[in-house]
C-alpha cells in the first residue's frame, strides 16, 4: 500500500474505494498510519459499485489518484470493466490502480500489472529483533511498452529504493496495477 | 372540513352511505357524540349529545369510538396537499387556513379556488367548506357558519353571524347572549370602552372583534421566513406513465436554475415532490456539497431518484424546492472552459453521496484520542473537515473495524510474543516491536476497561500485523489476558 502512495501526488484529494468485502477481510484504512490525509474514503457495497465509483473518480480530473480495492474475483471485474478504466484513466491523466486482494490474475485490460508480495523487512538498526523498514517482493508480470521485471523494493526514510533480489518467496497477496 | 371524522371513517370501514352510525367519546358523564351520518343526524343524533340520549330515541345506532388522533393526522397530511394552492397553509383545527393573498388568479380568480377546493375534496370524499375572507378570524367564521367569499369589506357579510363564531369560550358566549347580543353586528355597535370594561378577564371580545374586522395583525404562524425559490409545473391530467416525473424534472430544472440565479442563490439541497391526485405526496431530496445552480449538476443528481417515484393513481403536479440554499454570486470559472478542481470535487462528491448515501463516501476527522479506533473519525464528504495534528507514531495503514480474538504464544506474564493464530493459520513471529502501552481513556470508559499493550510484529513471511494484549494477569479487572489482532501494515 505504501508502495502505491508513494507514486500519487499530495495536492489534490485520494479517492479510495474499497467494497465490504475487503474491509471486512483486510481491515479499513487507517488515515494516521497514512502519510496523507487529504483522502475521500468509499464504502461500496459490492464490485459493481466500487467499479462504478472508481470510473466516476477516473473521469474527474480534480483527484490526485484513484485506488479501488477487490476482494476475490467478483464476476463484474472483467476485461471490459478494467478495459474501461484504464481509457477513463488516459484519457483525465488521473492514475488509477486497482488492488485485488485475494484474487486470480485473470483477463485483464490494465496497462500495468505487478504482482506484490510482503518480503521480511530490513534490518532496523535500532534494534535487530523489532521490524525495519518494509520491503516488497514485486514482480511486473504484464505492461505494455516494457519487458516484465522482478524487483525487491524497500520504503526506507521517506524515499523507495531497490535492495539486493534474496531468492524466491510465496505470494502472500497479490496485486494488480493499472493504469 | 366539518364532517372530516365520519367520512374518514365512513371511508376506512366501507359501510352504506344511509346506515345510521355515530362516532363517540370518552365525556365525563358517559360516552359522548362526536360526528354523524347523515343518516343518524335524520334520527335525532347530534354532535354533543349523549350516546344513551340517542339511542333513546333511536335504538339501532351503530357507536363506533372515535379516533381524533388519526383524523388530526389526516388534517396534516391534507395540509401538505393544501401545498398545491398556496405556499403558505397552516393547520387550524379541523380545517385548514391557506394565505391565497395573489394566488387564486392562477385558478381562475376566487371563484375558480373555491371550485377547485371543493372539487378536490369531493374527490377524496370530503366535505368542505370554504370561505375567502380578508382575515383569517372571519375565514373561520364564514367557514363556519356561511361559507361564502367575502370581498374587501369584512363587517357587512359576518355581522348577522352568531357572537359563537368569533370562536369566544362558551362562557362568554353565554354572557353575550344573556346581555341579548347575540349576533356580532350587535357587538360591532357597540361602544368600544364599555365593550372592553365589560369583557377584561378570560377571553377578549374587543380583540376577538378587532381581528375579525381586520383591525389588529393575525399572522399565519406557519409562514417562513424567506421563501425558498420554488417552481411550479401543473398537469392538465394526471399523468401515469413512470416518465412522468423524469419529464417533469426536464422542464422544472432550468426553470429553478433561473429563479437562483435571479436571486444569487445556490442550492444545497433540493426538493422535488410529485402531488398524487389522492391527495399524497412523493418527494425525492438530494443535497449537495458546494451550492450550486447548474442545470445538468442539479440534473444529474435528482435524474434516478425521481424516476423512481411511484406515480399510483397519477400525478397531477410537480414541484421543485430549493429548501436550503446559500449566497453564490455569479461566476466565471475561468477564460478557458475548464471547471476548477474544488467545484469538480464538490461535484464528485455529490453524485458518489446520491449513489451510495452519505454515510459510505466520508474523509478522515482526526480525533484527538490515543485509542486508534477513535483517533481515525470519520465525518460525511459533504461536510467541512478540520485538520488536528496527530502525533507521529507508528501506525497500522489498516485497521480492522472490529478487533479479532487471536490465540498466541508468550512469554508470560508480560513478555514477547512469539507465534500466533488468525483465521485458522498460524503465523511464526520473526520480529517483534513492544509494547506499546494505551491506556483506557478512564473519563468515558467503564472501570473495567482494561489497558492495551500493542505489538508490532513480522511473520517469517514478512507481512507486519499490530496485536495487542488487553490487560495484565492480576490487573483485577478479569482472568487471563485476552490477544487481538487490531491492525496490518501495509
Amino acid at each position: 500500500m505504501g508502495f502505491l502512495l508513494a507514486q500519487a501526488g499530495a495536492e489534490k484529494p485520494l479517492l479510495w474505494v474499497q467494497d465490504r468485502m475487503a474491509i471486512l477481510e483486510s481491515g479499513r484504512i487507517h488515515p494516521p498510519g497514512l502519510p496523507t490525509q487529504n483522502l475521500i474514503h468509499v464504502e461500496a457495497r459490492d464490485a459493481k459499485d466500487a467499479l462504478w465509483t472508481m470510473e466516476e473518480g477516473v473521469r474527474c480530473s480534480c483527484l490526485s489518484a484513484v485506488i479501488g480495492e477487490l476482494w476475490g474475483d467478483p464476476r463484474t471485474l472483467d476485461f471490459t470493466a478494467t478495459r474501461r478504466l484504464a481509457v477513463a484513466s488516459e484519457r483525465s491523466g488521473t492514475p488509477c490502480w486497482l488492488v485485488r486482494l485475494a484474487g486470480n490474475a485473470n483477463l485483464s485490460g490494465a496497462r500495468m500489472r505487478w504482482r506484490i508480495a510482503s518480503a521480511p523487512s530490513l534490518v532496523n538498526p535500532l534494534d535487530e529483533r523489532a521490524p525495519g523498514s518494509p520491503a516488497w517482493d514485486a514482480e511486473l508480470f504484464r505492461a505494455r511498452g516494457m519487458p516484465p521485471g522482478r524487483w525487491a523494493v524497500a520504503h526506507e526514510a521517506g524515499r523507495f529504493h531497490l535492495v539486493a533480489a534474496s531468492g524466491d518467496r510465496t505470494l502472500g497477496e497479490e496485486r494488480r496495477l493499472s493504469a | 372540513m366539518p364532517h372530516l371524522a365520519i367520512e374518514r371513517w365512513a371511508k376506512s370501514a366501507d359501510c352504506p352511505p344511509d346506515s345510521p352510525a355515530v362516532l363517540t367519546v370518552e365525556g365525563t358523564h358517559g360516552l359522548l357524540i362526536h360526528a354523524v351520518t347523515k343518516a343518524a343526524a335524520e334520527r335525532g343524533a347530534h354532535p354533543g349529545a349523549r350516546l344513551t340520549d340517542a339511542r333513546a330515541l333511536d335504538p339501532s345506532l351503530i357507536a363506533v369510538q372515535a379516533d381524533p388522533e388519526g383524523d388530526s393526522a389526516l388534517v396534516q397530511r391534507l395540509s401538505k396537499w393544501a401545498g398545491r394552492w398556496s405556499p403558505l397553509v397552516e393547520v387550524d383545527g379541523d380545517g385548514l387556513r391557506l394565505d391565497v393573498t395573489g394566488v387564486a388568479h392562477l385558478f381562475g380568480g376566487e371563484q375558480g379556488l373555491v371550485r377547485d377546493t371543493h372539487r378536490r375534496f369531493a374527490q377524496m370524499g370530503l366535505t368542505s367548506r370554504v370561505s375567502i375572507a380578508p382575515t383569517a378570524a372571519a375565514a373561520w367564521a364564514l367557514s363556519h357558519h356561511a361559507p361564502c367569499i367575502c370581498g374587501p369589506d369584512v363587517a357587512a357579510p359576518i355581522a348577522p353571524l352568531h357572537v359563537s363564531a368569533l370562536r369566544l369560550d362558551s362562557d362568554t358566549v353565554r354572557t353575550l347572549e344573556r346581555l341579548g347580543l347575540k349576533t356580532i353586528g350587535a357587538l360591532i355597535g357597540l361602544p368600544r370602552l364599555a365593550l372592553a370594561r365589560r369583557f377584561r378577564g378570560g377571553e377578549d371580545v374587543v380583540d376577538a372583534l378587532d381581528r375579525a374586522l381586520g383591525r389588529k395583525a393575525e399572522p399565519l404562524t406557519a409562514e417562513p421566513a424567506d421563501q425558498p425559490p420554488r417552481v411550479l409545473l401543473k398537469l392538465e391530467e394526471p399523468a401515469m406513465h413512470p416518465e412522468a416525473p423524469a419529464q417533469a424534472l426536464e422542464r422544472l430544472i432550468p426553470r429553478l436554475a433561473c429563479e437562483l440565479e435571479g436571486r444569487r442563490l445556490g442550492a444545497r439541497r433540493l426538493m422535488f415532490s410529485g402531488y398524487r391526485v389522492d391527495g399524497s405526496v412523493a418527494v425525492a431530496a438530494v443535497a449537495t456539497a458546494i451550492p450550486s445552480r447548474e442545470p445538468n449538476h442539479l440534473r444529474r443528481l435528482l435524474g434516478d431518484k425521481a424516476a423512481a417515484l411511484d406515480p399510483e393513481f397519477g400525478f397531477d403536479a410537480f414541484a421543485l424546492t430549493a429548501d436550503w440554499t446559500e449566497e453564490l454570486g455569479a461566476a466565471q470559472e475561468s477564460l478557458v472552459e475548464e471547471p476548477s478542481g474544488e467545484r469538480e470535487l464538490a461535484r464528485l462528491v455529490d453524485r458518489l453521496t446520491v449513489k451510495l448515501g452519505s454515510s459510505a463516501v466520508r474523509r478522515p476527522q482526526p480525533e484527538e484520542s490515543h485509542l486508534p479506533e477513535r483517533a481515525s473519525g470519520w465525518v460525511s464528504a459533504l461536510a467541512k473537515t478540520e485538520p488536528i495534528l496527530l502525533p507521529p507514531m507508528q501506525r497500522p495503514q489498516r485497521l480492522l473495524d472490529r478487533p479479532e480474538a487471536i490465540d498466541v504464544i508468550y512469554a508470560t506474564p508480560e513478555g514477547m510474543p512469539r507465534r500466533f493464530m488468525w483465521r485458522r493459520s498460524v503465523h511464526d513471529i520473526a520480529r517483534v516491536e513492544g509494547p506499546e502501552r494505551i491506556a483506557p481513556e478512564w473519563w468515558r470508559q467503564p472501570s473495567s476497561t482494561r489497558l492495551r499493550d500493542y505489538y508490532r510484529v513480522e511473520d517469517s513471511a514478512g507481512r507486519r500485523y499490530w496485536i495487542y494484549r488487553e490487560g495484565l494477569i492480576g490487573d483485577g479487572r478479569g482472568g487471563a489476558p485476552n490477544w487481538f489482532i487490531h491492525g496490518l501494515f501495509g
